[in-house]
C-alpha cells in the first residue's frame, strides 16, 4: 500500500500556516497548543508498537521456546538470520512469487490503465464494475471462489496457482494507478510527436511510455508488496507451497522462532530505507 | 493508423481474459459449489439444492453476526482513531503530509501476519504491557487482555487503519480551503465551520473508509484466531476451516456466498450512491 501516495502530495504548494484557525481578527494573537501534532504521533507510535516489539525481539536471547520475556542481547540470531532451511525456501518462494506478480501484473495492468484513462470502448463500464468487485471484494471470498473452480477442475493447488492468484487480485490495482496518471497526460504532447513524423508506435514508445514510467513502477510495486504480504488467498491456493506469512503463520503455533523477528526487521528495514530516499527524493524537488 | 478502433480492446484483452478467468469464472465456480451434495469420499453431485445455504445459515448465525458487529466496530474505531489524524495531516501538516503518509504506510512493510502476531505478545498475560502493571498492582492479576472481543477488535483497527485514513486524507488534501475562510467570514466559529463545511465536504471518503475497513474486517480471521482464542471465531475461520481442514466444500461455498451476499449489498449501494470511478479515485 506504500508507493503510489508520493505523487499526491508532494507538488502541493506548502499552504498558509494556520489558516483554518483564528483568522487574524482578534487584536492579541494566543498561541495555540497544536494538540493535533501530538496526537497524530500518539496514534502513530500505537502503529509502530508491534513493530518496536518485533525489532527488540530479534535480539533477545530467549531460553524456552516462548520468545516473550527478555533474557539478554544477542547478535546470534542475525548472524544466522539464512541458517533456517524451512524459512529460507519460504522467503524464496515469497520473493519469486512476488517477482512474477509484479512483472505480470504489471504489464497486464498498465495496459488496462492505459485503455481505460485514454480510449472509451464497449464493455469500459462493465471492466470497471469487475475491477470494483475485484478490488472491494473480500479476501476470503477471492480465495474460496478461487479454490472453488480449482478443485472442481482438478487442478493441483501450488506454486503457479498463487501466482495465478496473486495476479488476479493485483491488476485493478495496477490499473487504476496507471489510469490515474493516464488521465493527467497532455494529449499536445503526443500530437507533437505524431506532427514530426513519428508513427503511432514509435510515439508510444519515445514519448507516452516515459511519462507512464513512474506510474508503471508505482504499480509494480504495489503488486509486489501485496503480493508478499498477502496471506489469505495464499492459504487458499497454495497447496503445499509455503510462503513467509504461511511459514511465519505455522510457525508461531508452537512459538515464535527468533529468526522471524530478524526477517521482520529486515524487511522494515528495507521499507524504512525506501521511504527515507522517497522524502529526501521530494525535498530535492522542492 | 490501421485499426484505430482495435487499440482499446488489444489493449484490455490479457487482462478481461485474466479477470474473466480467475475472477469472474471462480465467483460463478463457487455458487455452483455451494448447490452440490456429496463429500471427499464419494464426490459431489451438482444437485442444486439450496440445502446448504439453510444449513450454513442455521449453524452459524452466531459468527455471522458477530463477524458483522466485530467490523462495525473495528470500522468505528478507525472513524474515530483516524479522522482527526487525516484532518491534521491534510491542513496543518504543511510540508510534512508526504512524510506523514509514509509514517503511516511504513508498519506494512511488516507482514500482516506478523504484526498481528507480535500484538498477540504485547497482550499476553505477563506480556510487555501487563506484566509490569501487574507486578506493580495496577490492574488485577487476573485481569487477561488476550482472547477477548476487544483484542480482536484492536487488532482490526490496528490493521486496517490506513485504509480509513488515506481516503479522508485524499477528500480534504483536494478541498479549497477558502470554503472554510468563507466560513469564518460569514462568522462561523471553528466548530459550526467544521460541522457546516468540512464535515459535508469529507462525507465521500469517510464512506470510501468505510467501505474500505468494513468489508475487509468482517470478513477477516486472522485477527480472531490470532487475538481471539476459542470463542470469539468470526466467519473467515469457519470458511477457512471449513474448506481446508474438514474438505466439507458444499458447506463452505455456501456460507462464502451468504459473506459476499450480505458485504454486496453494501458494495452496491455504495457504488450507486457515488459511483465506481469515485470510490477507486478516493482510494489512490
Amino acid at each position: 500500500m506504500s508507493v503510489h501516495l508520493d505523487t499526491a502530495a508532494p507538488s502541493a504548494p506548502p499552504p498558509p500556516p494556520a489558516r483554518v484557525g483564528g483568522s487574524g481578527r482578534s487584536p492579541r494573537p494566543r498561541r495555540r497548543i497544536d494538540w493535533g501534532r501530538y496526537y497524530t504521533w500518539l496514534v502513530l507510535a500505537w502503529l509502530f508498537t508491534p513493530i518496536l516489539f518485533m525489532v527488540a525481539f530479534s535480539f533477545n536471547d530467549p531460553a524456552g521456546k516462548h520468545n516473550i520475556t527478555w533474557q539478554g542481547f544477542t547478535l546470534k540470531w542475525y548472524a544466522n538470520a539464512f541458517a533456517h532451511p524451512t524459512l529460507n525456501e519460504a522467503m524464496f518462494n515469497s520473493v519469486s512469487i512476488a517477482l512474477l506478480t509484479m512483472v505480470i501484473a504489471g504489464a497486464i495492468g498498465s495496459l488496462l490503465g492505459l485503455a481505460l484513462g485514454r480510449f472509451s470502448f464497449r464493455g469500459k463500464q462493465l471492466t470497471n464494475l469487475v475491477m470494483f468487485s475485484a478490488i472491494s471484494a473480500p479476501e476470503v471470498v477471492l480465495g474460496a471462489a478461487l479454490l472453488s473452480t480449482f478443485l472442481m477442475m482438478n487442478v493441483t493447488t501450488g506454486y503457479w496457482t498463487t501466482v495465478v492468484a496473486h495476479v488476479m487480485f493485483c491488476v485493478s490495482f495496477v490499473a487504476i494507478t496507471v489510469r490515474a496518471r493516464v488521465i493527467t497526460l497532455d494529449p499536445a504532447l503526443e500530437e507533437a510527436a505524431r506532427d514530426l513524423g513519428a508513427g503511432s508506435f514509435t510515439t508510444f514508445r519515445l514519448v507516452t511510455l516515459p511519462m507512464l514510467f513512474p506510474a508503471i513502477m508505482a504499480g509494480g510495486l504495489l503488486a509486489f508488496a501485496l503480493s508478499i504480504d498477502d496471506y489469505i488467498i495464499t492459504t487458499f491456493v497454495s497447496g503445499e507451497v509455503t510462503t513467509f506469512p504461511l511459514w511465519v503463520w505455522g510457525s508461531t503455533r508452537v512459538g515464535i522462532p527468533p529468526q522471524v523477528n530478524v526477517m521482520g526487521t529486515l524487511l522494515f528495514g528495507v521499507g524504512l530505507i525506501m521511504a527515507v530516499v522517497n522524502i529526501v527524493m521530494a525535498h530535492r524537488r522542492r | 493508423m490501421r485499426n484505430r478502433k482495435a487499440t482499446p480492446y488489444v489493449l484490455v484483452l490479457p487482462a478481461w481474459i485474466w479477470l474473466a478467468l480467475f475472477f469472474v469464472v471462480p465467483i460463478g465456480g463457487m455458487l455452483s459449489l455451494s448447490l452440490t451434495t456429496g463429500n471427499v469420499v464419494s464426490g459431489f453431485q451438482q444437485t442444486f439444492e439450496v440445502g446448504n445455504y439453510v444449513t450454513a445459515v442455521s449453524t452459524y448465525w452466531e459468527q455471522i453476526l458477530r463477524s458483522l458487529f466485530y467490523g462495525a466496530c473495528a470500522t468505528l474505531v478507525c472513524i474515530v482513531v483516524g479522522y482527526p489524524m487525516a484532518y491534521w495531516i491534510a491542513f496543518k501538516a504543511g510540508p510534512h503530509k508526504s512524510t506523514y503518509l509514509l509514517l503511516i504506510l511504513l508498519p506494512f512493510f511488516v507482514s500482516f501476519v506478523l504484526r498481528t502476531i507480535s500484538w498477540r505478545f504485547l497482550l499476553a498475560d505477563n506480556g510487555v504491557v501487563l506484566g509490569p502493571l501487574k507486578s506493580i498492582g495496577l490492574v488485577p492479576a487476573d485481569l487477561q487482555l488476550l482472547n477477548s472481543a476487544p483484542a480482536v477488535i484492536l487488532g482490526l483497527a490496528y490493521n486496517f487503519l490506513p485504509f480509513m485514513v488515506l481516503p479522508i486524507y485524499a477528500v480534504l488534501e483536494r478541498m479549497d480551503s477558502r470554503l472554510v475562510e468563507a466560513a469564518h467570514d460569514l462568522y462561523a466559529g471553528r466548530f459550526q465551520a467544521f460541522v457546516r463545511v468540512v464535515l459535508p465536504v469529507s462525507l465521500p471518503g469517510v464512506f470510501a473508509g468505510v467501505l474500505m475497513t468494513f468489508i475487509p474486517t468482517s470478513a477477516d480471521y486472522v485477527n480472531a484466531s490470532v487475538l481471539g482464542g476459542a470463542h470469539n471465531t468470526m466467519i473467515g475461520n469457519i470458511i477457512q476451516s471449513q474448506y481446508l481442514v474438514n474438505n466439507n466444500y458444499p458447506i463452505a461455498a455456501s456460507i462464502t456466498f451468504v459473506l459476499m451476499g450480505l458485504l454486496l449489498v453494501g458494495i452496491f449501494s455504495y457504488a450507486r450512491a457515488l459511483g465506481t470511478e469515485r470510490v477507486m479515485e478516493v482510494h489512490t
